[in-house]
């Protein structure tokens, strides 16, 4: 019998769980839809070729209030990738700042590192995001008071405006030609990690030391500048007008404050929690190590860098990718400062307009497993090359 | 044996699921309470005053149907809703009823699957801006950024008004009217826009009522009223003729201070079926005789619960405008009573 023998016991208790487990899931999907049904909500998607009827205020891709619920649904989702890129990549570098310099022999350094952690993640990033949100808008001047002939704000170096609605930039104007200057750009950044790379290699061949800092500058700058100004200057700048419009800066590029607030809430917050991983990571490197590095005569910043960070990555980075998951998750707190994020135009105002719910929250939270799974997946490939080697 | 309790469960499971919903009124009977939706919080519509007593236009709606179905004005449990959460609310019977400054769409009737039950206030879009910009017409907000409450029709007839004058503006979405009149008055977005009587109330309540300006143009209809969900047309019913009732109550003179003298009988047959001295009318809709004088007498008519809440008396200082009697150049216009 497969109850009585050993062998087959566990595997016939897990099929019955199994078993059980879909019925149930069965049962309750099929209450779902029968109860939906009694209540007159049919699921339907044809809503999301509609045209939404609502504006935007920042999209990366081309929008008005006639587009469909779907490009709406994008702009969202691109909004969301924006603040959580942005946000992950600010994160890391407070985090890493953070941590290795919690651990510093300098007192006041460390306990001021230990007071930013212990204040940011201790306080929830919804307050944090309405507390920069707010600060914004009541510390900066209105956008108003650059205007005209004689405003009583001036622009940073005539270029810069720092409004409570954002701040404005120049946006760059890619004129005929604009494509060669930024192909040079990028093959000069290629150009910089092969001499960095040929660098290394010599110094490991022959232990001749060539310098880094100069010659990388020089190749990334010279040729990039050279062909802008042999293309004829093909990049122009698009200036914040202040005389255009009577209410707003016109032109230039425009950073929101919803989405500085954003960005800089969740990089504060979640930077305190990257901060404790890369203590942690480092203090589990046996001391010995950066003992031993010493001993050979390297100075600390290098052993930081070549001894204890390399050996410490590969406890920092698990708990790294959840804490990018959460950046991501957590950008959905948007709606609170009006960043038209995935949850407030497909999961807000398209499901206000539509009614639609179900249908809506499904496409959320299908959106959120994927990107959530796809940041796991790059993160994990990364954690492969950097964890310990066993040979 | 086992096989079989087991699909029993599964079967009385189900059917226990499926009979959810019907019968408002047994249920709110059964509850004793009335659920009724209501906003978060705008001052002369619905909001708790000091002592935390939800008072309002849309408040004195619900307490009227509260007094018609249960006898008692003051069972109402009031739910906050924002813009957002109120039609799911309704939707999953979470209330009974959503008097919440909801416009009267083709869509949410339709679609949505409500049923609006008559209109308590006609009211319109308009803006609000302060008075130093010197705008004097909402087309010449080209360019300005505005700020609107998301999950409303505003935003729509927003994007319609400034397509159709071919000027553009950016919108700051914003979730309830108190973080709206925060923004503005942060000078975060030159406009706030909202249905008219919200621009006035919120306007009240400012520092400096005087240094706002509510421009001319009126963008849109927005016919504000009570809605219930399809399918309880019973309710539907008990719903509309308890507004109806609080319109005709003005329109024939009953008022709070009369009606228990009008309620011995009158000359005037329509008052006396409409307070229950005369026909069946409350049978009708499985209520008592009295309904409807419970329902005017716990707040007013029509014109005292106006006039006490949003009236121009009020800091809010709305005039009657479109919600006059239709006998005084108004659209106010209850069916007949018969």
């Amino acid at each position: 019998m497969l109850l009585s023998d050993t062998r087959y016991r566990s595997l016939t208790f897990q099929g019955i769980a199994l078993l059980l487990l879909i019925v149930a899931i069965a049962y309750l999907s099929s209450n779902l839809i029968r109860n939906l049904e009694a209540a007159g909500l049919n699921i339907s998607y044809e809503f999301l070729g509609n045209p939404s009827g609502y504006d935007i205020n920042q999209t990366l891709i081309p929008y008005d209030s006639q587009s469909p619920h779907m490009r709406a649904a994008w702009v969202g989702i691109l909004n969301t990738l924006l603040v959580s890129f942005l946000a992950c990549a600010t994160a890391t570098i407070f985090g890493v700042v953070a941590g290795v310099l919690r651990l510093s022999n300098n007192w006041l350094i460390s306990k001021l590192m230990a007071v930013y952690v212990e204040i940011f993640r201790n306080i929830p990033v919804l307050i944090w995001i309405i507390i920069i949100f707010t600060i914004m808008t009541a510390v900066l001047p209105g956008a108003r008071s650059y205007l005209g002939e004689d405003p009583e704000a001036k622009m940073l170096l005539g270029m810069f405006a720092f409004t409570n609605r954002g701040i404005y930039v120049p946006a760059p104007i890619w004129g005929p030609g604009s494509m060669v200057v930024v192909v040079v750009f990028l093959a000069s950044v290629v150009g910089v990690f092969a001499y960095r790379r040929y660098a290394t290699k010599l110094l490991y061949a022959t232990g001749k030391l060539l310098p880094t800092g100069w010659p990388s500058l020089l190749i990334l700058i010279v040729p990039t500048v050279l062909m802008f100004f042999i293309m004829g200057r093909p990049i122009t700048l698009d200036m914040p007008d202040p005389l255009a419009n009577r209410f707003n800066l016109r032109g230039g590029l425009q950073i929101g404050a919803p989405l500085i607030a954003l960005w800089f809430a969740l990089a504060i917050y979640t930077g305190a929690f990257i901060a404790e991983n890369v203590r942690a990571g480092i203090q589990a490197i046996s001391r010995g190590q950066s003992e031993a590095a010493a001993s050979l005569g390297l100075r600390p910043g290098r052993i930081m860098n070549l001894v204890i960070l390399p050996q410490a990555l590969r406890i920092i980075i698990p708990p790294l990718i959840s804490n990018y998951l959460n950046i991501t998750k957590n950008s959905s707190l948007a709606i609170a400062v009006g960043y038209a994020d995935i949850t407030a135009t497909l999961g807000g105002i398209t499901l206000n307009q539509t009614g639609r719910a179900i249908e809506c929250v499904l496409l959320m939270m299908l959106f959120y497993l994927t990107i959530s799974l796809a940041i796991s997946a790059v993160m994990n490939v990364y954690n492969n090359s950097v964890k310990l080697k066993e040979r | 044996m086992k096989k079989t309790v087991f699909f029993g469960a599964l079967t009385v499971a189900g059917i226990a699921a499926g009979a959810a919903s019907a019968a408002t009124l047994d249920d709110v009977k059964a509850r004793g309470t009335l659920n009724c939706g209501v906003t978060t919080g705008l001052v002369g519509f619905a909001a708790p005053d000091a002592n935390g007593e939800w008072q309002g236009f849309d408040v004195a709606v619900c307490r009227a149907v509260a007094a018609a179905v249960l006898g008692d004005g003051s069972a109402v449990e009031f739910v906050p809703t924002t813009g957002k959460t109120r039609f799911t609310a309704l939707a999953s019977g979470e209330i009974d009823m959503l008097a919440r400054n909801t416009t009267w769409t083709f869509s949410r009737d339709v679609d949505l699957k409500f049923e609006f039950t008559g209109v308590n206030y006609y009211d319109g879009q308009g803006f609000m801006i302060p008075k130093e910009l010197g705008v004097s017409s909402a087309k010449d907000l080209d360019g300005a950024t505005v700020c609107i409450q998301t999950g409303t029709t505003t935003e729509l007839n927003l994007a319609d008004f400034f397509r159709s004058n071919n000027i553009g503006y950016e919108p700051v979405p914003i979730e309830t009217n108190a973080e709206a009149q925060q923004q503005y008055l942060a000078g975060a977005c030159d406009v706030y826009t909202t249905d008219a009587s919200g621009l006035a109330a919120t306007r009240a309540t400012f520092e400096a009522p005087g240094d706002h300006v509510i421009l001319p143009e009126i963008i849109s209809k927005e016919p504000l009223g009570p809605l219930v969900r399809h399918g309880d047309p019973e309710w539907g019913d008990i719903v509309r003729w308890t507004l109806n009732a609080l319109i005709a109550a003005e329109e024939l003179g009953i008022s709070s201070t009369n009606i228990e003298e009008l309620a011995a009988g009158t000359n005037n047959p329509e008052i006396n079926r409409i307070l229950g001295t005369e026909g069946t009318l409350g049978e009708m809709m499985g209520l008592d005789a009295d309904w409807a004088k419970r329902a005017i007498a716990v707040g007013g008519n029509y014109g005292e619960i106006f006039a006490k809440n949003i009236g121009e008396s009020t800091p809010i200082g709305l005039a009657r405008g479109l919600n006059a009697q239709w006998t005084e150049g108004g659209l106010l216009y209850s069916p007949p009573f018969r």
